[in-house]
C-alpha cells in the first residue's frame, strides 16, 4: 500500500519535472554539436545546501576558465544545473531530466554519497559519465556486491584511505608508536576510518594501546577519555564528526590529556573550533582533501584567481572539489578526442598521474582515485598547512 | 586515581540528571503524571540561557535566572494549555499528551531556529583544573555541583517550610481533600510545574557550559535517563531523585570506565528494568509522608 503510494508519487513528480521543463528547453538539443552538455545535480538547497553551493562555485569557475581559453578541443562547455534538495530521490529524477531531456555529455554531483548512490542506476543504465566530486564512501563507485559501477567515478579520497594516510603520517612525521583510537561506531565513516587505520599501524610496527568507542549524539566522553589516558598513549585518532569531536577535544584536554589527536576530513567545520575551544584544539592534526594555504603554485594560483571572483573569500575544500572534477572530467574528453560517453568513460578510467588542486590523481579499478592527502594542523583556532602525505 | 577521576565525572553528570529529575518527581508527585516534556522544557531553557549569553552578553548568574524565570512560565503554559483540561481523564490521555506536547516542542524549535547545534561561547565561567591525587576537577564542574546542591536546597525549603511547600504536600497526598480545606488546587499544581521547569531551565544552562553543546533534540536522551533517575529514586521524592540522579551518574561512568562505553545506555535503561520489577517503589520509596 504504502510503496504504491510511494511509485504514484514519484511517477507524478517526474512527470511534473519533465512536463514543466519540456516546453521551455528542449527544443534543438541532443546533436553532437559544437558544445559539450555538462549536467550539474547538486544540493542547491536542503540541509547539506553549504556543499552543494561550494562544489558549485567551484565548478562554475572552471568552466568559465575552460570557456575562455577556447574550450576543450574548441568545444564550449555548457553548464545545465538542477537543484537535488538535498534529497536522494530529488537527485534521481533529476538525473533523469538531465539524461533524457537534456541529453547532456556528463553529469556531476551530488556532494553526499546517498544522493550520488541515488544517481548510480540511471547513469549505468543509460551510459552516461557520473562524477562525484565529493562522496567518500566506497560504495559510490562499487556497488554492494562488490561490482564496479562503470559509468560512475569520483574525485575526492575514499574513507578508508584517509585512515591510511592518518597512520602514516602519525608514523612518520609524529613519530609515535602507540596509539589510542576513539571511534564514532554508529556511522560506516568512522569505522571505515578506524579500520584501515588499525591495519596500516599495527602493519608498520606501531601498536594500538587502547581502542573505545563513543555513539553519535552523546554529550558526556569523560568516563572513556579517563581510562583511554590510564593507557598512557602518545596520541590519539578520533575519526568522527565535528558535532561530537569537538566535544571530544575539549573533554579530553580538561582531564590532562595533552598528546597530539589526529583526526579526518569530519573535523572541518567551523563549528569545531566553536565547541572545542581554540586552546584545546592545539596540537591536534587533520587529513582533508586540500588547504589553501599549501605553498604549492597551482593550488596558489587557484587561491588567488577564486579570491578575486569571490570577493576575497578563500577556497573551502568543496570549492577545489568542485573545480577539479571540471578538470578531471575535460581531460578525458580531450584523452578522448570526442563527447561519445563510452570513449570518455574509457578515457576516465586511463586517467593517471593528473594534477589537480586537491593532488596529484590516479584512477585505480574500482573507480577510486589514488591521490595526496593534506595534513592540517590546529594552531591558535585556525587551520595551517602542515603537510602532503601520498599513499 | 583513574577510579577517583571516574568518581568525578560521575558525580558531575549525575548532578545534572539529579536537576532535570526533581522536576518529573515532583509533577508525579502531585498530579501522578509523568511529564515527558520536561526534558524539552530543559532544552528550551538551555536555548534561552544561550541567547542570554550570546545575543544579550548576560553573565551566568544572571542568563540563569532568566532561564528559570522563562522555563517557569512556560512550564506553567504547559501545564494550562495541555494537561488542566485532562486532569479527570484517563491517565495514558495524560501520558499521550505529554508525548505529544514533548514532540511539539522539540519540532516547533526546529521550525523557529534550524536543526543546527549551537556551542555556548567560551568564558562564561573561569574554567582551570584543579588537581586533586592526581585526578583533575574542572572548576566550572565543582560550580556546578555548588549551584546544583543550593538549588536542590532551596526547593526543600520551599517544599518542607513554606505554605506553599505545604500545600503542595497536601495536594499530592489527596487532591480532593486539599481543595476541601480551602486549598487552590489549581494554584498548587501551576506552582510546581513553575518550580519543577525552572530547574530544568537551570538544567539546560548548566548543561550548555558544561557541554558546550546543545540542539534541539538535546532534551531526549537527558529527560529519559532523568526519567530512569526519577524512578531508580523513587518517583515522587525529592531526595529520592537526588539520590538516583548521582547514582546513575556514577554507574554510567563505571561502566564507560571498564570498557563498556557502547553499554552504558543500556546499563541505564537495565537499571530502570530491574527496579520496576524489584522494587517499583524506588529506594525512597517508603518515605512516602514527605512526597511532593
Amino acid at each position: 500500500m504504502k510503496k504504491w503510494t510511494m511509485v504514484l508519487m514519484a511517477s507524478a513528480l517526474s512527470a511534473g519535472i519533465l512536463a514543466g521543463c519540456g516546453t521551455s528547453q528542449s527544443a534543438g538539443s541532443g546533436g553532437n554539436s559544437d558544445k559539450i552538455k555538462l549536467g550539474v545535480n547538486l544540493e542547491l538547497s536542503g540541509n547539506v545546501a553549504s556543499y552543494g553551493e561550494s562544489m558549485d562555485k567551484g565548478i562554475e569557475m572552471a568552466v568559465k576558465e575552460i570557456n575562455k581559453d577556447g574550450g576543450v578541443d574548441g568545444k564550449k562547455i555548457e553548464i545545465v544545473k538542477v537543484d537535488n534538495k538535498s534529497d536522494a530521490s530529488e537527485a534521481t529524477n533529476g538525473i533523469i531530466k538531465l539524461t533524457s531531456q537534456d541529453k547532456v555529455n556528463a553529469v556531476i554531483g551530488a556532494a553526499t554519497s546517498g544522493n550520488t548512490v541515488a544517481q548510480a542506476q540511471v547513469a549505468n543504465d543509460t551510459k552516461t559519465v557520473l562524477i562525484a566530486p565529493g562522496g567518500t564512501s566506497p560504495t559510490v563507485t562499487v556497488d554492494e556486491k562488490g561490482k564496479v559501477r562503470p559509468y560512475v567515478f569520483r574525485t575526492s579520497f575514499i574513507d578508508p584511505f584517509q585512515g591510511t594516510v592518518a597512520a602514516n603520517f602519525a608514523l612518520d612525521n609524529l613519530k609515535v608508536k602507540d596509539a589510542a583510537i576513539f571511534a564514532d561506531s554508529s556511522s560506516d565513516y568512522a569505522k571505515g576510518l578506524s579500520d584501515s587505520f588499525k591495519k596500516t599501524f599495527e602493519k608498520a610496527g606501531g601498536k594500538i594501546v587502547s581502542q573505545e568507542a563513543y555513539v553519535g549524539k552523546d554529550t558526556d566522553f569523560r568516563a572513556t577519555l579517563t581510562r583511554i589516558k590510564a593507557k598512557h598513549p602518545s596520541f590519539i585518532f578520533i575519526p568522527g564528526y565535528y558535532e561530537e569531536v569537538g566535544l571530544i577535544v575539549k573533554q579530553a584536554r580538561e582531564l590532562g590529556i595533552d598528546v597530539p589527536l589526529v583526526g579526518a576530513d569530519g573535523w572541518d567545520s567551523p563549528k569545531l573550533v566553536e565547541l572545542a575551544g581554540a586552546d584545546a584544539l592545539n596540537n591536534t592534526y587533520i587529513i582533508n582533501h586540500y588547504s589553501s594555504e599549501d605553498p604549492d603554485e597551482k593550488v596558489q594560483k587557484f587561491v588567488t584567481a577564486f579570491k578575486e571572483a569571490s570577493g576575497g573569500e578563500a577556497p573551502n575544500a568543496f570549492n577545489a572539489l568542485g573545480y577539479d572534477t571540471v578538470y578531471f572530467l575535460a581531460d578525458a574528453i580531450k584523452r578522448a578526442g570526442s563527447t561519445d560517453s563510452s570513449k570518455i568513460q574509457k578515457a576516465l578510467e586511463e586517467t593517471k598521474d593528473l594534477a589537480l588542486i586537491t593532488g596529484a590523481l590516479t584512477i585505480d579499478k574500482n573507480h577510486h582515485p589514488v591521490k595526496t592527502a593534506t595534513v592540517l594542523e590546529y594552531k591558535d583556532g585556525k587551520q595551517v598547512f602542515n603537510t602532503k602525505v601520498n599513499p | 586515581m583513574e577510579w577517583l577521576q571516574q568518581l568525578i565525572n560521575g558525580i558531575s553528570l549525575g548532578s545534572i540528571y539529579a536537576l532535570i529529575a526533581l522536576g518529573y518527581t515532583m509533577v508525579y508527585g502531585i498530579i501522578k503524571l509523568i511529564n515527558f516534556a520536561h526534558g524539552d522544557v530543559f532544552m528550551v531553557g538551555a536555548f534561552v540561557g544561550f541567547y542570554a549569553i550570546k545575543g544579550w552578553g548576560l553573565g551566568f548568574f544572571p542568563a540563569l535566572i532568566l532561564s528559570m524565570a522563562f522555563c517557569a512560565v512556560f512550564g506553567v503554559l504547559i501545564e494550562r494549555i495541555a494537561y488542566k483540561r485532562l486532569r479527570n481523564a484517563t491517565r495514558i490521555a495524560a501520558l499521550i499528551t505529554a508525548i505529544g506536547m514533548s514532540l511539539f516542542i522539540e519540532y516547533g524549535t526546529i521550525y523557529v531556529r534550524g536543526a543546527q547545534p549551537e556551542a555556548y561561547p567560551a568564558g562564561v565561567l573561569p574554567s582551570s583544573s584543579i588537581n586533586l591525587f592526581g585526578a583533575h576537577i574542572n572548576s566550572q564542574a565543582l560550580l556546578i555541583l555548588l549551584v546544583s546542591v543550593v538549588l536542590m536546597i532551596i526547593l526543600q525549603f520551599i517544599v518542607q517550610r513554606t505554605k506553599m511547600g505545604k500545600a503542595m504536600r497536601a495536594v499530592s497526598h489527596d487532591m480532593e481533600a486539599a481543595r476541601l480545606m480551602g486549598i487552590n488546587v489549581d494554584q498548587t499544581i501551576s506552582f510546581t510545574f513553575a518550580i519543577g521547569s525552572a530547574l530544568a531551565g537551570a538544567a539546560g544552562v548548566i548543561f550548555g557550559i558544561y557541554y558546550t553543546k546543545i540542539d534541539p533534540l538535546m532534551g531526549v536522551i537527558p529527560g529519559l535517563k532523568a526519567f530512569v533517575a526519577a524512578v531508580l529514586g523513587g518517583i515522587g521524592s525529592i531526595p529520592g531523585a537526588m539520590v538516583g540522579g548521582i547514582i546513575l551518574g556514577v554507574v554510567e561512568s563505571i561502566v564507560s570506565a571498564m570498557g563498556f562505553s557502547l553499554w552504558r545506555d543500556a546499563a541505564a535503561f537495565l537499571i530502570l528494568i530491574l527496579i520496576l520489577i524489584f522494587k517499583p517503589s524506588g529506594i525512597f520509596g517508603k518515605n512516602t509522608r514527605e512526597k511532593v
